[in-house]
């Protein structure tokens, strides 16, 4: 593999890892919050354990983010350097406001409520836990506008070759950003109401005939997790129609690759499901279960507009940005050979629906949970738990999907030129990357993928231990040791 | 001063506040195996940095990301041309931060001195492989037309970006020691004050030599000023150590390296990364520079965001003020 190739690569496993983290710590940070809000307002106790054991599982979890990110931010100028210098001025701005206005909130505040546990009052301590919470989100905002633009760029203009910015308001309300945002936030909270669903199911059932003291805390979180579930996967359906309709204007070949729509078809039908290899001559026959005129109302909200297929789009590719990469010696093996216009079709075909389809399956697990447990009933078959420990998966599974399909399906561009966005402004992904040695990339490709599995393993043990662990594992039984040490602290690594 | 030289202050700004701060927990955890006798001991060590090293971390993150935002081309050749030593980096600092967290997850000793292994790994390569980044970025590396480094993987590392990562690493190890007698009370605040007096003098010679060889090469007078402040402000620690003033001692060593990465930036101004093959090749503020436009936006968000960082990142060290010792310590609890 050359360098490019090693580069990609390194990018999606670093990517999608970091981001099975995120979404977790986005999620269950803004529902820890809202847990300790309540135990703040009432005083019951069952708040105050929920966020104890919640809480602790947020922190396992919150390291892993933070460490994985690093990383991100490093590797534009490690492997993607030509990258990094086209459009630093315009990227580098929302990448700097992400350290600067949210990431120093996140870091500092998350240090303040781990330690400060009686050493604030306790509004001040609940204060805390919103600040980080919502710089998460904060966070999330300022990556995904600098992602957002890379997929459609605007709020720049070209001087002396370069992207300039001219308008740092239009690349924070880029509309595509204002349509992914909601988008991630609430693929996050599924991610969170998922885990409260799955782990909660488990221990309600596992005490379900004994008169368990901590029922009310799990019950609680299943009801919670089962509503935030619901609410998300509603947001979610409704922003990626909003996105869909975006990216049929903006970016019509992922749309096309993702529904292996091979000829443009008037009105167009929506696949569910295919059988055999997308990538066929005639794709249209290996596509099964097809809603006619579906697609057409998804591109453009009515059942009769002609939707372009990959075919035709390739020829509008090739007559406006070439059919082959420039002859420079700085695209190595690339240069002056014909450019590919349509990204991986299985990829972006599969993962569209692997993102509806394991999404869908989380909230009907969240919908089975609030039947289950409706009118104080608790679920007492064997299925129910098992069914919603393993649905924990579905919407990790859902969000790498869709970010496989948004970032696999902008290929073989980098910053994709878009209709809407500024004209000129695009760069090839074989133009990005670093003049380094395949050694260098490759030595950090094994590098980091083998700490990430090594760390993988102990944060999925760690979780485990705690999850079974439950109530009695994360508060502290009271020992004659709390007369004697007055002073000890509350808590202590 | 024009917007650009303005940023350049700043980026240097955001690296001396990672040196300072992130260089004390540093040398806490660098100083686990050699002060923490047993585990409690090694626990005090840890929860002295326990609320804050997070936070410090930001510091490169932001120093980063504000090189890539008002400096894309310094950004863009610094990284991909330093490019193993930063892997380095990179992969301690993910253990490191991970170890804290996990290390009183499990209640066992293997586990336990498993993750010391970590945070002590951890927490001596960052120090290297930042001083090392900075000095090759104040001394230059060997750069084609296009900013590309020209050469084999390990160009960056030479004797004297070497003595950079030494400077560094000496630095934090009597930086975390001095913060350590500053933050810890009884038997382990003494035994780290001792270390402090006695590492001083040796610990931070790469540095000065650093400083002597960046003045003899680059330097102009005001640099050498900033060279003497280093020194003297040095020798103060000492002497506070000695006298039992730790505070006094801790914020001398910080004017220390503020003095010395004046100096070492102060020679680096105008370009802010040499070419050692063609001076025509090297990087300058200038060159590198955004436009204005991006330059003022974040000029704006720095302007409000930097000094609330200052303010409830120094609320955190008041929180969190007290001396810890073994007596604050509670039981290990773990499901």
């Amino acid at each position: 593999m050359d360098v490019l190739q090693l580069a990609r690569w390194q990018f999606g496993i670093t990517t999608v890892y970091h981001f099975l983290m995120v979404p977790l710590t986005i999620g269950l940070s803004v529902l820890v919050a809202g847990m300790q809000t309540a135990w703040v307002r009432t005083g019951e106790q069952r708040y105050y354990k929920m966020t104890k054991f919640w809480g602790k599982l947020l922190l396992v979890n919150f390291a892993m983010g933070v460490v994985t990110g690093i990383v991100q931010e490093f590797q534009f100028g490690m492997n993607w350097n030509a990258y990094s210098r086209f459009v630093g001025d315009v990227f580098g701005a929302p990448l700097a406001m992400e350290g600067l206005v949210a990431f120093f909130v996140e870091s500092t505040f998350l240090g303040l409520w781990i330690f400060g546990w009686d050493r604030l009052p306790k509004k001040v301590h609940l204060a805390c836990a919103w600040a980080f919470s919502l710089a998460t989100i904060a966070s999330a905002y300022f990556i995904l506008a600098a992602n957002s633009w890379m997929q459609h760029p605007v709020g720049a203009e070209i001087v002396d070759g370069k992207p300039t910015l001219n308008s740092i308001w239009a690349v924070l309300t880029n509309n595509t950003a204002l349509a992914a945002i909601p988008h991630t936030i609430a693929g996050a909270f599924s991610v969170a109401a998922a885990f409260l669903v799955g782990i909660a199911a488990w221990h309600l059932w596992r005490k379900r005939k004994t008169d368990d003291e901590h029922r009310a805390v799990w019950r609680s979180s299943i009801r919670l997790g089962g509503w935030t579930g619901i609410v998300a996967f509603a947001v979610l359906a409704i922003t990626g129609d909003v996105q869909g309709k975006l990216m049929f204007e903006q970016q019509p070949m992922k749309m096309a690759s993702a529904e292996a729509l091979c000829h443009t078809e008037q009105p167009a039908s929506f696949s569910i499901i295919a059988v055999g290899d997308v990538t066929s001559e005639n794709c249209e026959d290996v596509k099964t279960f097809n809603v006619p005129a579906l697609l057409s109302f998804l591109a453009h909200s009515d059942f009769t507009t002609e939707v372009k297929g990959v075919e035709d789009l390739v020829t509008e590719y090739q007559a406006r940005y070439g059919t082959n990469y420039p002859d420079d010696p700085q695209l190595g093996e690339l240069a002056g050979k014909p450019i590919d216009y349509v990204p991986n079709l299985p990829v972006t075909y599969w993962g569209f629906r692997i993102m509806i389809g394991f999404g869908a399956i989380s909230a009907g697990t969240g919908l089975l949970a609030l039947w289950l447990t409706r009118k104080n009933k608790i679920p007492d078959t064997k299925w129910f738990p098992r069914l919603a420990l393993l649905s924990i998966a579905t919407p990790f599974i859902a969000n790498s999907a869709g970010w496989i399909f948004t970032e696999m399906g902008r290929q073989p561009f980098v910053v994709v030129p878009n209709p809407s966005g500024v004209d000129g402004v695009w760069m090839f992904t074989a133009q990005a990357v670093s003049r380094i040695s395949t050694g260098e990339v490759w030595t950090s490709l094994i590098a980091l993928t083998t700490l990430y599995a090594v760390l993988g393993v102990v944060e999925v043990f760690l979780i485990r231990k705690y999850v079974r662990g439950g109530i009695e594992g994360v508060i502290p039984p009271k020992t004659d040791h709390d007369q004697e040490g007055k002073d000890e602290l509350a808590f202590a690594y | 001063m024009t917007l650009e030289t303005i940023w350049f202050c700043i980026i240097v700004l955001f690296w001396l506040g990672y040196l300072f701060l992130e260089g004390f927990d540093f040398g806490v955890g660098m100083l686990l195996p050699i002060l923490g006798r047993d585990n409690t001991e090694r626990r005090v060590m840890i929860n002295t940095i326990g609320p804050v090293w997070d936070g410090n971390e930001v510091w490169l993150i932001v120093a980063a990301g504000a090189m890539f935002a008002a400096f894309p081309g310094w950004y863009a050749s610094l990284f991909s041309a330093t490019y193993l030593p930063l892997l380095l980096v990179l992969l301690a600092l993910i253990g490191r931060g991970v170890a804290f967290e996990y290390r009183g997850k499990v209640d066992s000793e293997r586990w336990r001195r498993n993750w010391d292994r970590v945070i002590m790994i951890g927490s001596w390569v960052p120090p290297l492989g930042v001083g090392l980044l900075l000095t090759t970025t104040v001394l230059g590396l060997p750069l084609d037309e296009h900013g590309n480094r020209i050469g084999g993987a390990f160009e960056a590392v030479r004797w004297d970006t070497l003595l950079g990562a030494l400077a560094v690493v000496g630095f934090a190890l009597v930086h975390g020691a001095a913060f350590l007698a500053l933050k810890t009370a009884g038997d382990l605040r003494e035994r780290a004050r001792l270390f402090a007096i006695r590492a001083l003098p040796v610990a931070l010679l790469p540095l000065f030599a650093l400083l002597a060889v960046v003045q003899w090469r680059e330097g102009a007078l005001w640099t050498l000023v900033a060279l003497a402040v280093a020194v003297v402000a040095a020798v103060v620690a000492w002497r506070k150590l000695v006298a039992d003033r730790d505070g006094q001692a801790f914020a001398a060593l910080g004017v220390t390296i503020a003095a010395a990465v004046v100096t070492l930036f102060g020679a680096l101004y105008p370009d802010v990364l040499p070419s050692t093959l063609d001076p025509a090749n090297s990087l300058t503020v200038a060159e590198t520079a955004s436009s204005p436009y991006t330059l003022e936006v974040i000029t704006w968000v720095g302007a409000f965001g930097a000094p609330a960082v200052l303010v409830y990142q120094g609320w955190t060290y008041w929180v969190f003020r007290k001396r810890i010792s073994a007596a604050h310590i509670p039981p290990v609890h773990t499901p």
